[in-house]
């Protein structure tokens, strides 16, 4: 980020907002991500203990749960103490700690570099979720918001090992997750609840939280298992088939699971056990992210790339191109199994209506918006567009015009989507800015 | 025991014969040529020399191990090395990126190192790195390893092919047209670059290509292919005079 300031000398004097802009971003590009994540802490920490004065002195009812949308579309006239909360409570906090104690935390980001950058990789992560925890602990929305949108990085982001690495184009992740989503609640159901469908636990339930891991990863591989069935048919051929045949599974897989009344047929399939935690899930997705992120990063996993852009390039330079799209897929949708088996335990609800083409829409909405073939794209797409889903809630209906606008505007200006083709360096985001 | 031969190798196309009995033998260091008119065929023979396309006819033997029923990759990895008439690149991955892809066959560290890194991975990544590298340094690239290989000029991006098919590893190297739309500059590169291959390495080289300038300085035999025959093989001096030559090839040029 320190390349920023002769960018701006070289185009002379600042023209309107991209010129502030830019400005804004050179005057901030010091704040090392220790530095953000403190500011942020900040913030919520300030919220936490002031908030509910701060939000009585605007005027507004409560403390905004989601950064004051929810307050804002129902009463106009509160908008302006909206906003005041927001500016006050987080912008000013993060941006203010942040700038003003950036030399402090470039220091100190220096320091614990130096000790190991997997170690501060680590304490990055432990700041992060410390932020998030403060944060989702102020209210149940929060938390159950916060955990859907952590789902929604994970099932964005093996979507996109599929539609943006390996260049095919599939529709059947609402069918994975689902297949992820039934094998997880069956195998924590049947072992260690009692519960309607299945009867008495046949393990003890005070043993299952330490078995829930190994239930998503059971999920993950019903996933795949469905993957293989799809990919052996269609990977003879490229293009449209795989996109034919991945919609037409999403579909066989929903009214499978409708018509076996062994788990619940249309109506569902209930009271799975409370495992799915802030951790867990918080967890999960980083795991997701770091196992997703290395694969992409190595030669083998490069190979999707090579596989996509020029096939018989890459089938001529050794590389097993009908391996490399299987693994590719398989493991996409592993991930997709693993997002679906942490979603049913954290609605605690799972029911076919709940995998469909409005699933695969939004799913499809967010690995597009953010970016094919980056994983910053896909944190991002996953992040924006699963909090603008809950932020945009009280318009209803509207919501539906207004999210697929963003996303043909995006279409338009960026093609490939936000943070398209980026390599996601961990090590590189954690390093001091000076 | 030649290091290639290519027996009566033929291809039909429907009612199109595109190569009849075509014969090659070539050993270890041998540079050899193919030329032709356009649509003779000379690119098919390599698209089968490659597992490509499957002959109608005939057989290819790599050190007596014939390449039939095996897939390109394979054909690749057991040391038949290619670049294409049309470059062939991905447009989405760096110079560097594009060389060590084709180390893929000597990857050991599996999933499990892909998935979750390791020692075995890093050393193995290094290695490639390394390999590449050099490579590129060979092929006078090393300074533009982390450019995507789109913002190379048109020349480097042919130099760069032959880097990537180096980095197989192959007993033989086979070029198609590798200074097709090269200016002479370009060209010299080219052809400093295929001397030093050869001398370096000792690699066998067959080379398809239009500039018969440039064959006939380079190649020790060469053979002449018109609608998928051979009509004469030999020393570039025979082929230079070769009658037929004349009339199927450097005719037209004369012409045009």
């Amino acid at each position: 980020m320190t390349n920023q300031q002769p960018e701006i000398q070289s185009n002379g004097p600042s023209k309107g907002g991209k010129g502030y802009f830019k400005a804004f971003r050179s005057y901030f590009s010091c704040v090392p991500m220790l530095g953000w994540l403190a500011g942020i802490i900040a913030a919520v920490l300030f919220e936490r203990f002031l908030g509910d004065q701060i939000s009585e002195l605007l005027g507004l009812p409560k403390i905004p749960v989601l950064f004051g949308c929810m307050i804002m579309l129902k009463d106009f006239s509160l908008i302006p103490s909206a906003l005041a909360f927001l500016v006050g409570v987080y912008f000013i906090p993060i941006l203010l700690v942040g700038r003003a104690l950036a030399p402090v935390f470039n220091g100190l980001a220096g320091m614990i570099y130096k000790i190991s950058p997997m170690f501060s990789v680590v304490l990055h992560l432990a700041l992060l979720y410390l932020a998030l925890h403060l944060w989702a602990d102020l209210s149940a929305y929060r938390l159950m918001t916060l955990k859907f949108t952590l789902v929604a990085v994970m099932l964005t982001l093996s979507l996109n090992v599929i539609n943006g690495y390996m260049g095919e184009f599939s529709c059947s992740h609402p069918g994975f997750m689902a297949l992820g989503a039934y094998a997880a609640s069956v195998f924590t159901l049947v072992l260690f609840t009692n519960d309607r469908f299945f009867g008495e636990a046949l393990l003890s339930p005070s043993m299952g939280v330490y078995f829930f891991p190994v239930a998503i990863i059971l999920g993950g591989f019903a996933a795949a298992l469905g993957a293989l069935v799809i990919a052996i048919p269609s990977f003879r051929t490229r293009g449209d088939y795989l996109a034919i045949i991945s919609l037409a599974f999403m579909f066989i897989v929903k009214s499978l699971i409708e018509n076996l009344e062994v788990v619940g047929g249309p109506r569902g399939l209930g009271s799975q056990p409370n495992y799915a935690s802030l951790p867990m899930v918080f967890g999960w997705t980083v795991l997701c992210i770091w196992v997703i992120n290395n694969f992409v990063r190595s030669t083998l996993g490069k190979a999707l790339n090579a596989v996509r852009d020029d096939e018989s390039a890459a089938d001529a330079m050794t590389v097993n191109t009908r391996r490399t799209k299987m693994v590719g897929f398989l493991f996409g949708a592993f991930w997709a199994g693993a997002a679906g088996g942490l979603f049913a335990h954290i609605l605690r609800y799972v029911n076919p209506a709940s995998f469909g083409l409005q699933r695969l829409a939004e799913i499809l909405a967010m690995v597009y918006f953010g970016g094919l073939n980056s994983v910053h794209g896909s944190i991002v797409g996953a992040v924006s567009i699963s909090l603008l889903g809950e932020a945009l809630r009280p318009l209803e209906l509207f919501k539906w015009i207004i999210i697929p606008l963003l996303l043909i505007l995006v279409m338009i200006f960026r093609p490939t989507g936000l943070i398209a083709f980026k390599e996601f360096n961990v090590k590189q985001l954690v390093r001091p800015r000076n | 025991m030649p290091l290639l031969e290519i027996k009566d190798l033929s291809i039909r196309f429907g009612g199109l014969q595109a190569v009849k009995n075509y014969n090659l033998t070539m050993n270890p260091g041998d540079i050899r040529g193919l030329i032709g008119p356009n649509g003779a065929g000379k690119t098919t023979v390599f698209n089968m020399m490659t597992g490509i396309l499957t002959p109608t006819e005939g057989q290819v033997l790599l050190n007596n191990w014939s390449i039939e029923g095996f897939q390109p990759y394979q054909i690749a990895a057991r040391g038949i090395g290619r670049t294409f008439q049309n470059l062939c690149l991905w447009r989405h991955m760096t110079v560097l990126e594009h060389v060590k892809m084709a180390c893929y066959s000597k990857i050991t560290y599996g999933l499990f190192g892909a998935f979750f890194g390791g020692a075995r991975r890093k050393r193995e990544e290094t290695q490639m790195t390394n390999k590449a590298m050099d490579l590129l340094a060979l092929v006078k690239l090393d300074q533009f390893a982390d450019q995507l290989v789109g913002n190379l000029p048109y020349g480097a991006q042919r130099r760069m092919e032959i880097a990537r098919a180096l980095a197989t590893d192959p007993k033989i190297l086979l070029l198609d047209e590798p200074t097709a739309g090269m200016n002479p500059e370009e060209l010299d590169q080219i052809m400093e670059i295929i001397r030093l291959v050869h001398g370096e390495y000792k690699m066998a080289i067959l080379l398809i290509e239009h500039r018969l300038k440039f064959v006939m300085e380079l190649c020790e035999r060469i053979q002449a292919l018109v609608f998928g025959e051979v009509i004469a093989e030999g020393e570039p001096e025979e082929i230079r005079n070769h009658p037929q030559v004349i009339e199927a090839y450097l005719g037209k040029e004369i012409e045009y």
